[in-house]
């Protein structure tokens, strides 16, 4: 913002998200497709999301404090109400779950000092050296996916020599900042780099997110929704979500895909497909 | 011919103003300047037991705080739902307290209701001081405390603003104007009796008190300009003291969250800051009534107007609470009718039922004259109104965090650990060591206004006779 910002109309400053085919003349709107009927339960997503961005294994007394750091974590549910079979005839229902990246984010409204924002290829970002640790935006955020340092971690996580095993594209953080996924941002970064030298748009599945590659089953699918040939943009296409819409119209209704809290308006970037449940199993 | 005048105009008086007499017009002004000035000499040793005893426990808060900041902010046991613990509903507390203040001199000064004259001073002087552990609390409560002046905003190289959009940057702003004015209004009203005080020091104190009263002499001019400064600080902190904390209930009101996200919140904060505020004049009332001996000026008259506005106050937030929960209730979001419904019946309900039975049945002891005139009743009252608005916040700050949106992070019966006790323990120790020190250096009636209301008293019965 410079002075003669100032003086101008502020209303042509304000951002309205998301709109109809904001992305259509971008090259990138990172998003994701999360197919809960294949997912196991398994936690590989969890520890490479660990390995990739130096998330601190914070020990048993703080987990159970419910002060973990665990950027995507999976939920468990077990059956409800009575004509579900419940626990131990059926085992949990899994659902990863993660920043969704919300095109309007609750976290970046109230942020005092503007340190989450949100970046024109559709990313969410945290800005780590200007939090100072309000935590305003976790108390808003629906989804709870925000994860604060409580501690002072990096000598208690990794102890020499094991801060030889930390990713070196990505920031260690320190006590009192908030953090949360960044759909593995430094690979992003790295790859539209590359990309660009070589004059082209990154192609799909040139770059993928640490929880994607790790998935034994590919329940996650990440990729450019601005690109109409990537996969996830045909996923959403098929599950006919539309990023800019807080109700989906489907023309039928058994589709699976849908997004988490749709009508708190926050424009998820990240749809589910629905669990095909048989009730008779 | 001027007799005759005078006469009408007692018999307008008796007849249109019919006032209870707040004090006593028989006190001559030079027993005023005694009485009160006497309340400054040398403390007893009681003073100097309580006094270390707020100092201890500040000590103890200042301990936990640097036990926190050293160690980060899950020493105080903080967690992912529980992201704001007791430090927010505190903050919300002292916030609060700093509105009555206002209210005495401000609205009431503009209102002429000359009950307030010898209780203003020292109900302003609670506000400066609760403004000012209120400020303490939004620094206590940050991970990186030693950023917090990213959020104000001023000009620096890299034109890097706050987010405009926050609520906590309208906080920061608004506290921090609301702050200063109060310091100027408290500074402003008291200026003459500094004079007074200096007229009659000896030594430093006369040095100090010369240089606060800014070569008051008492000359016409002096008193039409300082009526002119104080009225206008006075209409300029009205509407500042009514922002303040609707910006507080803007930082709820905002927000997304269920049990937060109601449109009534600002008009319902005010209510419950003006209340609260209150409740802790009529406590500091008492404790300065039987402390400094200042039954001639801190009248029982007086004391029991002071409970029957609270009374309203009371009323109005009574009214403002049961249409937050009408508005939920009847509202289209089942998730905050759930939220309510864990206030009511979960982990929390306890206090949620002795909050509303504090905040809304106890102070009908205030609609009843035989025990609005019994000073130990009054006191404990007092408290338990205040002790019912700590819960008030308590319970509008950890109840949505343990039953958010999100089922998944739903807590079990979450409490603080001894860090935030010692802290919010500390921060009662602050206030009244402040407070304490307000006593012994500055007056805290208002004599030159109490000499006006024996004067215009001492006129009527002139002409009377």
């Amino acid at each position: 913002m410079s002075l003669s910002n100032l003086i101008k109309n502020w209303s042509t400053l304000r951002v309205k998200r998301p709109y109809e085919d904001q992305y259509k003349d971008k090259d990138y709107k990172w998003a994701m497709v999360i197919d809960l009927d294949a997912c196991t339960g398994c936690n590989a997503c969890t520890t490479a999301c660990y390995a990739e961005n130096n998330l601190p294994v914070v020990g048993k007394e703080a987990f159970s404090k419910g002060q973990a750091m665990h950027w995507i974590r999976i939920e468990r549910y077990w059956g409800e109400g009575d004509e579900l079979p419940k626990f131990p005839d059926r085992g949990a229902q899994f659902l990863p779950m993660l920043c969704q990246q919300c095109e309007s984010a609750p976290c970046e409204v109230v942020c005092p000092v503007g340190a989450t924002h949100h970046t024109p290829d559709g990313l969410n970002s945290q800005v780590y050296n200007r939090c100072i640790g309000s935590r305003y935006c976790s108390a808003n955020c629906p989804y709870k996916v925000r994860y604060f340092n409580w501690w002072q971690y990096p000598e208690r996580a990794w102890p020499n020599p094991l801060e030889q095993q930390l990713n070196p594209d990505v920031t260690v953080r320190s006590k009192g900042v908030m953090e949360k996924c960044t759909f593995c941002v430094q690979r992003l970064v790295e790859a539209k780099n590359r990309a660009r030298t070589e004059g082209r748009r990154v192609e799909d599945g040139e770059v993928t997110t640490a929880c994607a590659q790790a998935c034994p089953t590919s329940a996650i699918t990440f990729g450019n929704l601005a690109d109409n040939k990537s996969q996830v943009a045909k996923m959403w296409a098929r599950q006919q979500v539309d990023l800019a819409k807080d109700k989906q119209e489907k023309s039928d209704e058994n589709m699976r895909g849908y997004r988490i809290f749709e009508d708190l308006r926050t424009y998820p970037s990240i749809v589910y497909m629905e669990r095909i449940r048989d009730l008779q199993a | 011919m001027i007799q005759a005048t005078d006469e009408k105009d007692i018999e307008i008086e008796r007849r249109f103003v019919p006032k209870a007499k707040d004090i006593n017009d028989e006190i001559a002004w030079a027993q005023i300047n005694k009485d009160v000035l006497r309340s400054m000499e040398r403390p007893r040793l009681m003073y100097w037991v309580i006094f270390l005893a707020s100092l201890a426990l500040f000590g103890f808060g200042v301990y936990c705080e640097i036990y926190q900041y050293q160690n980060g902010m899950g020493a105080a046991d903080l967690n992912n739902p529980q992201v704001w613990g007791w430090y927010i509903a505190t903050f919300i507390f002292w916030i609060g307290m700093s509105h009555s203040g206002t209210l005495l001199s401000a609205i009431l000064h503009i209102m002429h209701a000359d009950w307030r004259k010898p209780i203003y001073r020292f109900a302003e002087a609670m506000t400066t001081f609760s403004l000012m552990t209120a400020g303490l609390f939004v620094l206590v409560h940050l991970g990186r405390v030693w950023e917090f002046y990213y959020v104000v905003a001023y000009p620096n190289e890299r034109w890097a603003w706050p987010n405009f959009n926050s609520p906590l940057v309208w906080d920061a702003t608004a506290i921090g104007t609301y702050l200063t004015s109060s310091i100027v209004f408290l500074y402003f009203g008291m200026i003459p009796d500094l004079a007074i005080c200096r007229d009659n020091a000896k030594g430093v104190r006369k040095k100090f008190y010369w240089l606060l009263s800014l070569g008051w002499q008492g000359t016409d001019r002096q008193w039409a300009n300082f009526r002119v400064a104080y009225l206008t600080v006075a209409c300029f902190l009205i509407p500042l003291a009514v922002s303040v904390h609707s910006i507080v209930a803007t930082d709820f009101a905002v927000s997304q969250q269920p049990g937060w996200h109601i449109t009534s919140f600002p008009p319902y904060f005010v209510a419950g800051a003006l209340y609260s505020g209150c409740a802790a004049i009529i406590t500091l009332f008492i404790v300065l009534r039987y402390v400094f001996r200042f039954e001639e000026y801190m009248t029982m008259p007086i004391l029991d107007k002071t409970c029957r506005l609270t009374f309203a106050i009371a009323m109005v937030w009574t009214y403002l609470n049961l249409v937050e929960y009408a508005s939920v209730w009847y509202g289209d979001d089942p998730v905050a009718k759930q939220t309510l419904l864990f206030r009511a019946t979960g982990d929390y309900a306890t206090y949620w039922w002795a909050m509303n039975f504090l905040g809304s049945v106890v102070p009908f002891a205030l609609a009843f004259k035989s025990l609005r005139n019994n000073i130990p009743v009054m006191l404990v009252v007092s408290l338990l109104l205040n002790l019912g608005m700590w819960l008030e916040r308590f319970m509008i700050v950890t109840p949505t965090f343990a039953h958010g949106y999100y089922p998944w992070t739903w807590t079990d019966h979450w409490m603080p650990n001894w860090v935030q006790y010692g802290i919010v323990a500390g921060s009662f120790g602050w206030f009244s060591m402040l407070f304490m020190l307000f006593c012994k250096i500055f007056p805290t009636v208002s004599m030159y206004e109490v000499k006006e209301m024996v004067y215009h008293r001492f006129v009527a019965r002139k002409a009377r006779a």
